[in-house]
């Protein structure tokens, strides 16, 4: 916060006002009473309140995520069903064999890698940055100007990658799974088309497991998309945070922390509503069998 | 009137190294409005003929050669028509009701589905028939269960529900895998009495595949015999039973525990080697031998055990009592039985003398000593290793990362911590002998061995600590009935030497009526009464006894 030719009446006077003299139980209680008011106090390095930078960023990173989520649900439980029914065959083999190097190549090699291929080679795709943003007063969002929609299409993949192919192995080995059990078979003998046993009676049960490990892992995603949001320039929390771990601007460590744990709990909460609803055997727990 | 005519049936498991016959041409007819009983032990291949005739073979099984006559119909011509059939003429029922059913779909959902499958019916109609149905199979307040899901219905009423999904569709055959076998006695005899209804009220011809002689002495017209993939023998019931023709279906039939006299030891026809007599009395010598006192060894006295008491509630009134005010005793060196139907407490108690479970009120008393007071873990150890449990389950009470010999030196070097190397192999080859295992057994893991191996393994481990009180629970409930003949009788070779006192736990009357001299009756966690077994079964004196023998399927009743 302070240049060259700050006197050191300044700095002290700063340090004052900004209650780095006080012991470290008074600046942690202050901190404490602060936060649970949502004030974080102001960046050391932007001299701007955290909450408002934080405020700003935040539709980068929520876009990005949301984006990167659906892909990998989406993708990954298609390719899930598919190479679950059809065990065999080259293209199940190709997917397995690809989703494996998803899970093991980490996040900023293979963004490095895409924007190799498709911004430095075919020129398709910008490298870096949001393109341009649509101002909407609360939220900026990138989707509505094809610069937007072209620049998210690099790091939401990059981003969904790990997460697609966890859900593409969880999905294959729950239909497999499922596909052997009494009551599949049973609907079989009672002559059940193929279709409606592994779309109808196996998927709904083989997803009930896929939505719990998604639902934490979208907070996964939230906390992989500093790494990502670092390569690609993407001005979202995470790449905030990193520039904050560079100068040790604290507030700004502290907020995302914060925010990060906040949303963790929340996604949680959610899962398990969702859960409740979905799994008939939780939902009526208070009635016992009669009869 | 043959109705469905099976030629020459055989399925191939296609293996790595070998093929498996799992059925080898196998002739079977049933005629309509008859019950075809098929019997065999575990590996026979009935399941595989039954599943064999919709084409329903878990890969890499196939139906290598043969056809399938239903009617007029072939419907092994091609795979596809097979489906056609399936559900709409052929009707299937699985063994276990709590995983035959889709847990997220309703049982209103899966009526209609299947109803509509079949049916160029609208869900309306669909609906109403479903209603119809499971009124028909005995469901009570049809109307409001039919929106319930699967985990809502008990084993009994699940069963009806998938024998209505079974039916929905008017099948002329129906193909019962094991339909009771997961079901208490009293809802078995129910399930049983729906069949035999509906084979008569719309003239089935149904397929009965079941390992349970009784079952089949009280339902089955006619009876076909399998062992490892060939029919053995075809005929009437009670030609079968009363007079069989081959050596296997007489060694089937004499392993059956008799339900109205007690034998002293179960006839082995078949028994693998002959040479094994001068077995049991290798422990006998280590054996420090207790003679036996009269007195009563294990005292129960208002014993009561209930679950969800925790720190905060404590006996709340909601609780379930899973055992409610027991008292009994066992004598020194008695076999002492105790029976009920699932979730009657009997496992609860069990676990209560083993000392896995606290007591929530009562006590046990182990040779006049309060067991259920001792704090000290020394104390207790000294009675740990003069009361040993064999669980049911031969396949999860062994650990499998283990040699056998390592199972049973744990529990030797635990009450035993000095003893030398030499010494301990020497004692664990005449355990592994006294239950009929060679030496060579000790060196291999667990599932090496087949189910009743496993058993004589959990055995040995149990005499490893030269128990005075033996408590089995169920030892027998997961093994093939000539196996089980086998296990019984070492049990009570073994009892007779070493001056066992056994606590012999099991839903299975016959099998008790074998094994002990006095029987405990227990229902919903109470005591309903205890009495000497032959008064037990001649006079019975509770109502619930008496209802429970009614209804054990009784394969003397063919004689009848």
């Amino acid at each position: 916060m302070v240049g060259e030719e700050t006197s050191d009446e300044e700095r002290a006077e700063l340090r004052e006002t900004l209650g780095l003299m006080d012991p470290i139980h008074v600046q942690f209680s202050r901190f404490i009473v602060n936060a649970s008011k949502g004030e974080f106090g102001i960046s050391y390095q932007l001299r701007r309140p955290v909450s408002e930078l934080i405020v700003e960023r935040l539709p980068a990173t929520i876009e990005l995520v949301v984006i990167s989520a659906l892909i990998a649900l989406i993708t990954g439980t298609l390719l899930g069903v598919y190479t679950g029914i059809n065990r065999k065959g080259f293209l199940s083999d190709f997917v397995l064999a690809v989703s494996l190097l998803g899970v093991s190549l980490p996040t900023f090699v293979i963004g490095i890698l895409f924007i190799y291929l498709f911004a430095v080679i075919l020129g398709i795709l910008p490298s870096f940055g949001r393109g341009e943003v649509v101002d909407l007063g609360f939220w900026t969002t990138g989707f509505l100007t094809v610069s937007g929609l072209k620049a998210i299409i690099l790091p939401s993949v990059t981003l969904s990658l790990f997460q697609m192919t966890y859900i593409i192995r969880l999905v294959r080995a729950e239909m497999m799974e499922i596909l052997q059990t009494d009551y599949i078979k049973f609907a079989r003998a009672r002559g059940i088309s193929e279709n409606s046993i592994k779309y109808k009676h196996a998927l709904k049960n083989g997803l009930i497991p896929v939505i719990t490990i998604a639902g934490i892992n979208i907070g996964t995603l939230i906390a992989f998309s500093i790494i990502t949001e670092t390569v690609f320039q993407w001005p979202g929390m995470g790449f905030l945070f990193i520039q904050a771990v560079q100068f040790v601007d604290i507030p700004i460590m502290s907020a995302y922390l914060v925010f990060i744990a906040f949303v963790f709990v929340m996604i949680n909460f959610i899962v398990d509503i969702l859960y409740y609803l979905i799994d008939p055997r939780i939902r009526v727990k208070g009635d016992t069998a009669s009869g | 009137m043959t109705f469905l005519k099976i030629n020459n049936l055989s399925v191939d498991y296609q293996m790595r190294k070998e093929t498996v016959n799992a059925a080898k041409n196998v002739n079977i007819e049933v005629n309509k409005g008859e019950i075809l009983g098929l019997v065999g032990e575990s590996g026979s291949g009935k399941s595989t003929v039954g599943n064999a005739i919709i084409n329903l073979i878990d890969e890499p099984g196939k139906v290598s050669s043969g056809s399938v006559i239903l009617g007029d119909l072939n419907i092994h011509e091609n795979s596809e028509s097979i489906v056609k059939y399936r559900g709409n003429k052929i009707g299937l029922i699985f063994q276990d009701p709590q995983t035959s059913l889709n847990p997220i779909l309703t049982v209103g959902e899966q009526l209609i589905e299947t109803i509509q499958t079949h049916l160029k019916l609208s869900k309306e109609e669909a609906k109403n028939k479903s209603l119809n149905l499971l009124k028909e199979v005995g469901i009570k307040d049809a109307e409001t269960r039919f929106d319930n899901y699967p985990h809502q219905f008990s084993g009994g009423m699940r069963q009806r529900v998938v024998i209505s999904l079974a039916l929905c569709c008017e099948p002329e055959l129906l193909i019962a895998d094991e339909p009771t076998t997961a079901l208490d006695v009293s809802i078995q005899s129910q399930i049983l009495e729906l069949i035999k209804k509906l084979t008569k009220e719309r003239n089935l011809a149904v397929i009965l595949i079941t390992h349970d002689m009784g079952v089949i002495a009280e339902t089955a017209d006619r009876v076909a015999v399998m062992k490892s993939g060939n029919l053995v023998e075809i005929g009437e019931t009670k030609e079968i039973l009363t007079k069989p023709q081959e050596n296997y279906t007489k060694s089937l039939v004499s392993s059956v525990p008799p339900t109205n006299k007690k034998i002293s030891r179960f006839v082995i026809v078949e028994k693998e080697n002959s040479d094994k007599k001068e077995n049991n009395i290798k422990i006998l010598n280590r054996w420090t031998k207790k003679v036996i006192i009269d007195q009563d060894l294990v005292q129960i006295k208002n014993l009561s055990k209930s679950f969800d008491d925790n720190f905060f509630t404590e006996s709340s009134k909601n609780s379930v009592m899973a055992v409610n005010d027991v008292s009994f005793d066992i004598k020194e060196g008695e076999s002492f039985g105790l029976v009920g139907e699932s979730g009657s407490g009997k496992s609860t108690i069990a676990k209560m003398i083993v000392n896995l479970f606290k007591p929530s009120s009562g006590n046990i008393f182990f040779d006049n000593v309060c067991i259920t007071k001792i704090k000290q873990r020394s104390e207790l150890m000294k009675f740990r290793k003069q009361i040993q449990m064999i669980f049911q389950d031969p396949y999860s009470s062994l650990n499998g990362r283990l040699k056998v010999k390592d199972i049973i030196a744990e529990p030797i070097t635990l009450h035993n911590p000095s003893i030398s190397n030499i010494d301990l192999n020497n004692y664990i080859y005449d355990l592994l002998e006294s239950v009929e295992l060679t030496q060579k057994s000790a060196d291999r893991y667990p599932h090496e061995f087949s189910g009743g191996q496993r058993q004589r393994i959990s055995i040995a481990r149990a005499l490893a600590t030269q128990p005075r009180l033996l408590v089995c629970d169920e030892p027998t409930s997961a093994l093939d009935v000539s196996i089980q003949a086998q296990i019984l009788n070492l049990l009570k070779d073994l009892q007779e030497q070493l001056n066992l006192t056994i606590l012999f736990i099991s839903h299975d009357l016959p099998v008790v009526r074998q094994m002990c001299d006095r029987i405990g009756v227990l229902k919903d966690g109470k005591l309903c009464e205890v009495s000497n077994t032959e008064d037990l079964f001649l006079k019975p004196d509770h109502e619930y006894t008496k209802e429970l023998l009614r209804l054990m399927p009784k394969i003397e009743s063919i004689y009848n």
